[in-house]
This record gives structure tokens, sequence and C-alpha cells, in this order.
């Protein structure tokens, strides 16, 4: 199965690369932006007997090494 | 006196820490590769030291708190050794769960490189004691990521136990409540952006630095 793990700073955590990237699209005229926030995309193949196997997997993985949970919150989804 | 510096692929700082114990302390220092799982026998300092281990792959020091070494460093930290994490150390022994909080990204989005004056907020650390009646130092920092984060009810009681050991009079980076340097629990554990490291004689601006290794070695 695929799995796609998407980690992003949480609400309460400032993400400055968001803001500065925000601040640089309404510098080119993309005046009704708001909220960007700058996370990473990890994708990878694991092999599980099904896709509930597969999600509890992939959240540990989360929760020990993916994402860092003092800052950082994740998505998980799982594709055949 | 016996101190360890551990060695990361893409530690940077690993010689300046051992040259700046040797000359602060005279202790004899052992370089100990993250691959190993043991450390020398009957070390009363470990530091782990600043640099871009693993490349910074994934988060700072994320890797780096899963290296081998770093179970026995936890074992020793257990035990009530003394362990410093300076700069990428200190982002180690945060991803290690070893210390709370983490560090982010400058909220300015720069490296930042200058000395910095801190404030001694608590004198009575094994790491502060030697500093005596001194309540500032001066010591560089050189950071990216060097932007100390806690959820309130963290630094609320990290400022409550005095854990907050050092902290910017100006703060370089967005760190919160401008901390520089805390200790955990139990007090044995620190970590700290600025550098001791770059701070140990005259000749580097601020001798300041040696007198944390000295304080850290004292008990030893």
């Amino acid at each position: 199965m695929k799995a796609k793990v998407e980690v992003f700073l949480k609400a309460g955590v400032l993400d400055v690369e968001g803001k500065a990237i925000e601040g640089a699209l309404h510098g080119l005229g993309f005046a009704d932006v708001s909220g960007v926030r700058v996370g990473k995309t990890i994708e990878f193949e694991v092999a599980a007997a099904d896709r509930v196997a597969a999600e509890a997997e992939v959240k540990a993985m989360c929760e020990r090494l993916l994402a860092n949970t003092v800052i950082e919150g994740y998505r998980v989804e799982i594709a055949a | 006196m016996k101190a360890a510096v551990v060695v990361f692929p893409g530690s940077i700082c690993d010689r300046d820490c051992k040259v700046a114990i040797e000359r602060s302390t005279g202790a004899h220092v052992d370089m100990v590769w993250h691959a190993e799982s043991e450390l020398p026998k009957g070390l009363d300092l470990i530091v782990l030291p600043g640099g871009f281990s693993y490349g910074d792959y994934l988060r700072c020091g994320a890797m780096a708190a899963l290296s081998p070494v770093m179970r026995a460093v936890a074992a020793e930290a257990e035990r009530g050794t003394a362990v410093v994490g300076i700069c990428n150390g200190f982002q180690v022994l945060c991803e290690a769960r070893i210390l709370p909080g983490a560090l982010l990204r400058n909220a300015a989005l720069k490296y930042v490189c200058k000395a910095v004056d801190l404030d001694i907020v608590n004198g009575q650390t094994r790491f502060t004691a030697a500093y005596g009646d001194r309540r500032e130092a001066t010591m560089t920092v050189g950071n990216g990521e060097g932007n100390f984060f806690a959820d309130e009810a963290t630094l609320d009681r990290l400022e409550g136990e005095g854990q907050v050991v050092f902290r910017y009079r100006q703060n370089p980076n967005g760190s919160a409540r401008a901390i520089a340097g805390i200790v955990n629990g139990r007090g044995n554990v620190l970590g700290i952006m600025p550098h001791p490291d770059r701070a140990f004689e005259a000749e580097l601006g601020s001798a300041d630095g040696a007198i944390l290794f000295q304080s850290a070695l004292a008990s030893a």
C-alpha cells in the first residue's frame, strides 16, 4: 500500500516560512492570500494486512519519528 | 576527570568542544562515534556538540536522536551524569525527549552568528555554580534553528522550577521568553544554544564558556 504523510507545524506554532511566503505573494499582487502554512510530504510503500493496519503503523511512525509532536501535527493517507 | 564528546556525521564543533574542555578543565576527553552503543566507563561529563548532524535531515537533531550512542547517553543522563548539548546538541536532546520543547526556525528566517550577552537566570545549577555571584555571561550563537519553543504550560513549569538557566539579553532568534538554555528537572542535563566552546579563552572574545565546563566538572 502507498502511504502519504503530511507534516505541518501546529496551529499555535508560528510558521515563519509560511509568513514570508505569504508576504511575497502579497508583494506579487495576490492580496487575497492568507494563512499560508509550509509543510512536508513523505511518501512510501508499506506492506500491511489491510488499510486499518497500515494506518495504525504509519501513525506510530509519525509519533516516533516523522513528526515532532511538540511542534508538528500530521495527516496520514493510505491508498491501495 | 573524564569527559566524552559525541561525534555524529555532520558534527562541526566536536573538535572545538574537546579543546575547550581540555583547556578549561584539564579533563581527559574521549571522542565517541555515534554508532557506538556504549560510552567509556566512569564519565563525569558528556557533550553533544554543535553542527548539522545527518545534514539536518527531517528535522535538526531528529536522526541523531535515534543513533545507537543516544541510548547510552539517555542511560547516563538517567544515572545522573552531567550532559551538555550545545546548539545542535540541544536540538538532539529535545528530539530525544531528554529535554522538553523544540527548536524552530529563527523568527527572522536568518542564520544568526554573533556574540550575545546572557543573563544567568539560575546560578545554582551544576553548570552555573562556578559563576559565583556573576549573573551575566557572553558567548557566541551560530544557529538557523535556535528559536526555542514549548507550550505555555511547559514554559511556566520551566520558569517555576528554575529550569531556565540562560536567557538572552537581546533575543537573537525569537526564542520563547528569550530562553537560551534549560536544564532537565533533575538538573544534570543542560541544553544551550550559545556556544561555551567558542568562548573559552579571552582571545576568542570571551572566556565565560570555560566557567561552564569548570562548573560541570567541579563535582567530579
